[in-house]
């Protein structure tokens, strides 16, 4: 053992010049974001809020499964409740629905918490299947609800979009219709949910609480034995992403304006679509989701008109990079040039080692 | 005084009872060797002193507290450290962040605190040239010494080394032993379950046969292995 008094000191770094020109190109691109409505048509920024709202719920389902191991495919439970709880603040309560969204995050996590309690006794496919179940139940129950439209469900009320918060300012200060300022709006704040939870699990994955979570994701037993509580790990992955998914389900839903459980509890757009984002761009990176948005954006722009051959293609991709780029598309790109664009690493330099 | 104590400990998985009424005491600063054929419980034994299994019947005291039905988050946090018989790397986190999150939630400090003792441990157990590597990508030797250093980074009072030296060549061998001798000099108490007893006995001070989960016999290694039964339990394994 060397005496490390006379080594110079150990050094821990995070960043890496990608990362510093990441951060900067991040903040320009937010600020180009925010400024589309000002020169672009309704058509893109309904095309970007599609994206950005997506890439909110990949983000989660990543948190969840990348991060956390925890493979749900019952994350339309969240989107649904979220919805359901946004049309309840506002068609019962009177409430206007930008605020009623923060409800939808809220309802979402309420209902996370006795779902946890129940799936987290079930490992492995039996946790993703127990999710899947508890989406239907939720799914049933809400068909059962009168007052919000039962089984074929209900719309916005035309007063709460014609007199929802800020549109009047937006139509007057773009010289928009009515209409186009609610897009814009529930665009601006798609791209404040995005930002904000690329942000959020950014932190948490550099926090001390990152390192437990893949730790606890890696092996739980080792995890518990060096002090990990791998319990509290899983349910703070688990209700944080209810409540993303909940404000993410709530806002996608104020744009629709009109809900049924079908839609708001569907299997296929909330899960299927949202791991087809998440394995295609990369599993446990912040970079794949980010990819697999585009990927999917594209392919559906390219393919739609294809009907059941656009969800074949899907699901062959789909395949194909599980079976030959098991880390996805970003994957690739960071094993051929080793960028990380949001590095969680801590690498050890200095002392004895050197710089490395 | 003694760190650690078991009293009429019990576990069975079904109708195979695995611990059976076990009791021992483990006195401050010493290095007890744990030996017995496959099967005899020995794992089991350190499962439940370590919290990963709970003990059916009997107590286990730790420095004086009654810790038989505590987690086994809690008592890395008292101060109990194991490796693994089949070491258990965090494969997608680097060797210096197994280490990390080790000491950073085994001894409940900001990550900051812990860095520079976390780069001392991988100097003392050789893993420092690996530092930044994926633990997943590691020789057995290499996670045999994470298994260690990863224990090693809660700042344990006992250690438990549960088949360490297993699959290493002599010359590996002796490089560990000399390590977990140095660790044993600091004061770490130590437990070390090992079938190459040329290694266990070089350390330890006293030894325990367990054998269908019974403790057959427990004192000084040399009048230890000169009982017959024990030679009969070790037949066709040079001593």
């Amino acid at each position: 053992m060397s005496d490390i008094s006379t080594t110079p000191r150990y050094v821990v770094t995070t960043h890496t010049t990608a990362s510093r020109i990441a951060a900067t190109g991040a903040v320009i691109l937010f600020l180009v974001l925010v400024m589309v409505p000002f020169f672009a048509g309704r058509g893109l920024i309904q095309d970007l809020f599609f994206i950005l709202t997506m890439l909110v719920l990949a983000q989660f389902w990543n948190l969840l499964a990348g991060y956390g191991g925890l493979v749900s495919i019952g994350q339309q439970a969240f989107v649904g409740m979220g919805a359901y709880a946004m049309f309840g603040g506002v068609i019962l309560a009177g409430m206007d629905p930008i605020p009623a969204i923060l409800l939808g995050g809220v309802a979402a996590f309420l209902v996370a918490i006795p779902t946890a309690f129940f799936a987290f006794r079930l490992q492995g496919p039996y946790f993703a299947i127990g999710t899947w179940v508890i989406a239907e139940v939720m799914r049933l129950i809400m068909a059962q609800v009168k007052a919000l439209g039962g089984g074929t469900g209900t719309s916005l009320p035309r007063s709460a979009t014609r007199e929802m918060w800020a549109t009047e300012w937006i139509a007057g200060m773009l010289d928009v219709r009515n209409s186009a300022a609610r897009d814009i709006l529930t665009y601006w704040l798609a791209l404040l949910l995005a930002a904000a939870t690329i942000a959020g699990i950014y932190w948490l994955l550099r926090s001390k609480r990152g390192l437990a979570l893949s730790a606890v994701r890696d092996n739980p037993e080792a995890a518990k034995s060096v002090g990990v509580d791998a319990g509290r790990m899983k349910w703070l992955v688990f209700l944080t992403s209810a409540f993303g998914t909940g404000l993410a389900g709530a806002l996608i839903y104020v744009q629709k304006a009109r809900i049924s459980p079908d839609a708001a509890f569907s299997v296929t757009d909330w899960t299927a679509y949202v791991l087809f984002i998440v394995i295609i761009g990369g599993i446990g990176t912040i970079e794949g989701p980010i990819i697999g948005v585009i990927i999917f954006f594209l392919l559906q722009a390219l393919l739609a008109d294809y009907g059941t051959w656009y969800l074949f293609t899907l699901g062959i991709i789909g395949i194909v990079v599980m079976l030959f780029a098991p880390r996805g598309v970003w994957g690739l790109i960071s094993d051929k040039t080793g960028i990380q664009l949001f590095p969680v690493r801590r690498r050890l330099s200095g002392g004895t080692l050197g710089e490395e | 005084m003694s760190i650690l104590s078991l009293k009429t400990v019990s576990k069975s998985f079904g109708s195979l009872k695995v611990t059976d009424d076990v009791s021992f005491e483990v006195p401050e600063g010493q290095a007890l060797g744990i030996i017995g054929p496959n099967g005899a419980g020995k794992s089991t034994l350190f499962n439940l002193i370590t919290g990963n299994l709970t003990a059916d019947a009997g107590t286990i005291r730790f420095q004086d507290q009654d810790v038989t039905r505590v987690p086994a988050m809690q008592r890395c946090f008292a101060g109990v450290g194991r490796s693994f018989q089949i070491p258990q790397p965090f494969d997608h986190l680097t060797v210096f962040e197994n280490l990390l999150v080790a000491a950073s939630h085994g001894r409940a400090l900001d990550e900051h605190e812990v860095e520079a003792d976390c780069a001392r441990i991988l100097e003392q157990t050789e893993l420092l040239p690996v530092a930044n590597k994926p633990a997943g990508g590691l020789s057995l030797l290499q996670r045999k010494r994470l298994e260690m250093a990863r224990a090693l980074a809660t700042d344990p009072k006992l250690l438990l080394l549960d088949e360490i030296a297993g699959g290493l060549t002599d010359a590996e061998c002796v490089a560990l032993i000399d390590t977990i001798r140095s660790v044993h000099a600091r004061g770490v108490t130590i437990i070390w379950i090992e079938h190459v007893l040329h290694a266990l006995t070089s350390v330890v001070e006293r030894l325990l046969v367990l054998d269908f989960g019974k403790i057959i016999g427990i004192g000084d290694p040399e009048d230890i292995m000169s009982r017959p039964e024990v030679k009969e339990i070790y037949l066709g394994i040079e001593v």
